[in-house]
């Protein structure tokens, strides 16, 4: 195996020898990518954040390796998000092929709508995620990570945590005021508190192997239903970075999973895929069976679960990871007000509500895929064959296709952070949605709307030729100077001597927003949509802003 | 009448695709079989429309390979 994940070392801290009880704002468990993305939101908001890990070098294989387009626009958010797409691959285009038919049944462009900053997936090795985080994170002095240091007890209360900690050179103990739980599928945190993951685990086994060779082939994904390589069962092969390609076999319950990782056993597979000819080598190889599983509850009292230690879904679909970041961008600016005092602990509860709705739209969908994938009966198996058999006459039969739904942010149409819309709309962004992308100025520059939101809270508003009228320019001044963490953002031709403004020179960004002059948006700090309106009316934002901080 | 649709028609696949499944849950393969049956014969009667089911059925045929001897 060519990769050795990073290693550091151990941590020691002072309190082992001291006795004394160590103090932080914010305790993350888990140094993977979701405890990662989120100690650097909390601490790019200014917060004394610290991580354990357990363990002390990186994921040890490519692991997580699709990255959708919007959490790789909260990895943007955070600083690392062009670093992945430079070292990754870029895709957009899946076909699914079946037996032995050279022709697919079906393809995908997974980013129809072009002119946004980042493409619909990359594959890129979960290591160099945490790579380009860890550098981040590094820039920052309020944030330390320690490796090599458990959490062997636990203690929660509705004011902070306590925790006693080991390390290589014995125990110390630690308070919190909030413990985020980004520990995984089979998070301590979440045993040491007693709480349920209820769900199912799937009777099946899929071999991953990673390899390396030098071919051209397309930047595709390819999904196969009973190939004549893997009789009955499906593969699927898509490309990551350095030459390597991820080969997913089906390989089905009843194997020896000790003898079917060796390389010998291995390569007959890859050659019967690929050719005898095909000369590769091994960067990772592993078996894994998969649950589909959630938490009742996000939070309890003051401990909060993020990525798998909160949801598992099966991997068709890439909704692990996808979904994890998710979780750290809707919980970071939560956790942010609260510890300013900004809002109280109704919009940590909103973290809840959110998100236990996307974790079970996600399982839902991974769990369909499952179904298409691996039928359960033989009904199952005819429905399912039927399906590819005759989706490639008849286009409309095409949609019942199901090799994974990739992962697509799942909106809260019905939080109780947003405000509904109060007149018909004719497209746009609902609330309860997170903002479509489109090229702007700013200045005399090209930049992406994407980049202009998040954060704080911030009001786009649409101006025509004249710029904003002296009485709504009143208001609006009065709104930022009373709103805490806000701010105003004009779209139009005219230049502002109080507010920013963008420029839409393509018109695409008003289309999109399904905005006419005066079409106000509020964006939360997540880039969800909270509110809209199609004129401005201050009163109207300032409600919205009460609703979104969960403060009525 | 007749002029069967031929371009997507659903809101959403998967939610369609789910209720048939489910509609098997527990069965034998006989009775899956018959419960099939059933259901096209509901859905015949629902679209009240015998060329929209002769080009249907004529599709299907066509896309069918069979390997029995006529």
């Amino acid at each position: 195996m060519p990769y050795v994940p990073p290693s550091f070392k151990p941590c020691v801290p002072a309190a082992v020898s001291s006795g004394d009880v160590e103090q932080t704002t914010i305790l993350v468990i888990g140094a993977g990518p979701i405890g990662l993305a989120t100690a650097l939101d909390l601490g790019l908001r200014g917060h004394k954040v610290l991580v354990l890990d357990r363990d002390t070098q990186l994921s040890d294989g490519s692991r997580a390796i699709c990255y959708a387009k919007r959490p790789l626009e909260i990895m943007d958010r955070l600083g690392f998000g062009e670093a992945m797409v430079e070292k990754g691959v870029s895709w957009n285009v899946g076909r699914v092929f079946f037996k032995d038919d050279p022709d697919p049944v079906y393809s995908f462009d997974l980013l129809p709508l072009k002119d946004q900053k980042f493409p619909g997936m990359i594959n890129i090795q979960q290591y160099y995620n945490e790579e380009f985080n860890i550098a981040e994170l590094e820039k920052l002095d309020n944030v330390e990570i320690r490796w090599g240091n458990e959490v062997s007890s636990l203690e929660n209360s509705k004011d902070g945590v306590l925790v006693t900690v080991g390390t290589e050179m014995g125990p110390y103990k630690l308070k919190a005021d909030w413990l985020v739980a980004c520990d995984g599928a089979h998070s301590p945190t979440r045993k040491m508190l007693g709480m349920d993951f209820e769900g199912q685990t799937f009777k099946d086994n899929f071999l991953i192997a990673d390899v390396k060779f030098k071919a051209e082939r397309p930047l595709e994904r390819h999904f196969w239903f009973d190939p004549p390589f893997n009789p009955g069962q499906s593969v699927l092969l898509h490309k990551q970075p350095d030459d390597v390609w991820r080969i997913d076999f089906q390989v089905g319950w009843d194997i020896d999973r000790e003898e079917i990782v060796k390389p010998e056993n291995v390569t007959p597979r890859i050659k019967a895929m690929l050719g005898d000819d095909v000369e590769f080598e091994y960067e990772w190889i592993s078996i894994y069976t998969f649950n589909c599983r959630q938490v009742k509850q996000m939070v309890k009292d003051r401990v909060i679960f993020a990525g798998d230690s909160a949801h598992l879904v099966s991997p068709f679909g890439a909704r692990g990871a996808n979904t994890g970041f998710q979780d750290a961008d809707n919980l970071a600016w939560k956790l942010d007000l609260v510890l300013r005092g900004q809002a109280d602990d109704a919009l940590i509860a909103s973290y809840d509500e959110e998100r236990s709705l996307a974790a079970e739209i996600n399982i839902l969908n991974s769990t369909r895929s499952t179904d298409f994938i691996t039928p359960k009966s033989h009904v199952s198996t005819v429905f399912r064959d039927a399906v590819l058999e005759l989706a490639k006459d008849q286009p409309c039969i095409r949609s019942f296709v199901n090799s994974g739904r990739l992962s697509m942010p799942v909106p809260y149409p019905y939080s109780s952070l947003n405000t509904p819309d109060g007149e018909e709309w004719n497209g746009g962004v609902e609330p309860g949605t997170n903002s479509i992308d489109a090229p702007v100025t700013v200045g005399d520059k090209s930049a992406w709307f994407i980049n202009q939101i998040g954060w704080e809270f911030k009001l786009v508003t649409f101006v025509g030729e004249g710029g904003l009228a002296d009485d709504e320019r009143a208001a609006l001044k009065k709104l930022v100077e009373g709103t805490a963490p806000f701010s105003v953002l004009l779209v139009g031709p005219t230049e502002d001597a109080d507010f920013d403004v963008l420029g839409d020179p393509t018109g695409l960004l008003a289309e999109r927003l399904a905005a006419e002059a005066a079409t106000t948006y509020l964006f939360r700090p997540d880039q969800y949509v909270a509110a809209r309106w199609g004129a401005l009316d201050t009163s109207k934002v300032a409600a919205a802003m009460r609703k979104a901080l969960a403060g009525e | 009448m007749g002029s069967l649709t031929v371009c997507e028609n659903l809101e959403n696949y998967d939610d369609v695709y789910q209720v048939i499944i489910d509609m098997h849950r527990g069965m034998t393969d006989e009775e899956s079989e018959k419960a099939n049956a059933k259901l096209i014969l509901l859905l015949a009667n629902h679209i009240g429309d015998l060329e929209v089911i002769r080009e249907a059925a004529a599709i299907v045929r066509s896309n069918t390979p069979s390997t029995k001897a006529e």
